[in-house]
């Protein structure tokens, strides 16, 4: 059980119930679509870049706990970041759940209450899905991410 | 009068565990429960035994050799296509033809039959609860001939609409697939009836079996029905083998499958001949082992008796079905009038993949997604389900199991 509760903190059950940012961005000008065709969990980020800048930041869609806390916390914590500095987080938010990190304790803020995601390898897509499809919005290729 | 005790008086499943080995270990500290058999089934101690027979005394190529072990090999190959036979109740060996699984049985019929028979204009009937395996062949045979597709509609309970069905029914119609039983939802269709209706019309039909054979009785010439398949890893035993059933009058009128060595009777640069059934389907080694342990597999099954095996499930089926409903935020989706023993669901306001992780830690094996029936997933409006799929080896105590763990998940996210 202590294993579950690690994975499932109060914050990220918080978050599932009352997701932050949860609607579309009308003035959005960069837009993708993620999907985890492995477990249905399926995103859609909305971003507001100017001057290189994350002025806004939400998402749509529907999944499970763990993908919807991810995007929720993922544009809290993006808002107002530089894409340089997005794409920085991303890299670090992914070394911690992959262990690709090397165990050195990685600074990720509020966002290190996924880091019990790693003892649970097929949940792993679903915490990175919403980033993934951050990237693909940045990087405006316009293609549909799948973590397959 | 002596009435006859219920058969889970008869039904001895303790004994039965004991057949199979993987039932008896613990995941996450917690004795395993695997109510994942629509997924795959284990394999008792006979398949298991079998496969290291073959390759430790009798590993030889077949049909080839004149040595001593190909000799063996061959014969325990066509013994296993015998065992297959009289599982299916067809009427000959030559009907059975092995493939890698019901996937490749059907694309088989897709690639032979539909080359042959299907063209611009023509028609496919399939349902709206089909397994991706039993739609996607027939997409793309359909795009690739300008051949039209067509879905029989289902009712909110499960049951698909078979007056929608004698609509769609027609001059166009080239070939009805429809699922034995569904993978998502457990209804059992009423294939039999269902293949009346298509052959009054002159439309041959094609059942995927994968969900039924290792849960009801299958008598191929009884239904009358032209292709029936299943595969093995779902019908305790081993993966990549399975098995098509086709009436000799359309498999000995189909185009060759795959062209390779063992199904042809004599080749030249100018022209090549074919070998009889079923080696016609069969090109390249065949998985020999893999068919030794599945003919092993179906005898067991007969040997326990379809018809008892059925029944205990349907006695777990209503005992599980009880236990979900017992949890407060369950909905069940798939309550079709003849269910086999598939428990598909969803508890309000947690995602099945969310469930079936905190199952998995209560030691309980069960799968959430889509089951590889989208379609099927949008009909019913949910993204995902949690199923629970059961077989004969389960037992009421792990029903109850998976009520208890429920518990947990309506705990943890209240």
């Amino acid at each position: 059980m202590s294993e579950l509760r690690e994975l499932y903190q109060q914050v990220i059950l918080d978050h599932n119930r009352k997701p932050r940012n949860f609607r579309k961005l009308e003035r959005a000008n960069r837009t993708a679509e993620g999907y985890n065709p492995l477990c249905g969990d399926q995103v859609r980020v909305y971003l507001e870049v100017d001057g290189g800048v994350i002025r806004d930041i939400t998402f749509e869609g529907s999944g499970c706990a763990i993908s919807k806390a991810a995007a929720s916390m993922m544009t809290a914590s993006l808002k107002g970041k530089t894409v340089a500095e997005a794409e920085e987080l991303f890299g670090r938010f992914h070394a911690m759940l992959t262990a690709s990190g090397n165990g050195a304790p990685v600074e990720l803020g509020k966002l290190a209450v996924f880091s019990g995601v790693c003892e649970f390898p097929s949940r792993i897509k679903c915490a990175t899905l919403p980033w993934h499809t951050v990237h693909a919005a940045l990087a405006g290729t316009g293609e549909p991410v799948s973590t397959e | 009068m002596i009435t006859a005790p219920a058969p889970a008086a008869l039904w001895d499943v303790e004994r039965i565990r004991r057949d199979f080995p993987a039932l008896h270990q613990r995941v996450h500290g917690k004795p395993l429960v695997y109510l994942d058999n629509a997924a795959t089934s284990q394999k008792p101690q006979v398949v298991i035994d079998a496969l290291a027979a073959y390759y430790s005394l009798e590993n030889s190529n077949v049909h080839r050799g004149v040595h001593l072990l190909s000799e063996r090999a061959t014969q325990a190959y066509e013994d296993a296509r015998a065992r297959v036979q009289r599982f299916l109740g067809a009427a000959s060996a030559g009907e059975i033809v092995f493939v890698r699984g019901t996937t490749e049985g059907i694309n088989l019929v897709a690639a032979s039959y539909g080359r042959r028979w299907i063209g611009a204009g023509d028609e496919v009937i399939i349902s709206a609860i089909e397994h991706h395996s039993n739609i996607v062949p027939w997409q793309i045979l359909c795009e690739e001939k300008g051949a039209v597709l067509r879905v029989i509609p289902v009712d909110d309970a499960g049951d698909l609409r078979l007056d929608e069905y004698a609509r769609l029914l027609g001059a166009r119609t080239k070939l009805v697939a429809v699922a034995h039983i569904s993978n998502a939802l457990g209804t059992i269709n009423p294939v039999k009836r269902m293949i009346e209706m298509a052959h009054r019309q002159g439309v041959p039909v094609l059942i995927d079996g994968a969900q039924a054979a290792p849960h009801v009785r299958v008598d191929v010439r009884e239904l009358d029905c032209d292709f029936y398949v299943f595969s093995g890893h779902k019908t305790l035993g081993p993966t990549g083998i399975g098995v098509l059933y086709g009436k000799t009058e359309w498999l000995e009128r189909m185009p060759p499958y795959q062209g390779g060595g063992d199904m042809i009777a004599s080749v030249t640069f100018e022209k090549t001949t074919y070998n009889a059934l079923p080696y016609k389907f069969e090109a390249g080694t065949p998985h020999i082992a893999g068919v030794i342990g599945l003919g092993v597999a179906l005898d067991y099954l007969s040997g326990l008796g379809l018809d008892r095996v059925a029944a205990y499930e349907q006695e777990l089926l209503v005992h599980g079905t009880a236990a979900l409903r017992a949890v407060p935020g369950v909905r069940i989706i798939g309550t079709a009038r003849e269910k086999a023993s598939v428990l598909s669901f969803v508890v309000d306001g947690v995602h099945a993949h969310d469930v079936g992780t905190v199952l998995d830690h209560a030691g309980i094996a069960v799968r959430a997604g889509h089951h590889c029936a989208m379609p099927v997933m949008q009909r019913f409006g949910v993204p995902a389900t949690v199923r629970a799929s059961l077989a004969f080896y389960n037992t009421r105590e792990e029903l109850d199991a998976l009520g208890a763990g429920l518990g947990e998940v309506r705990e943890i996210f209240g």
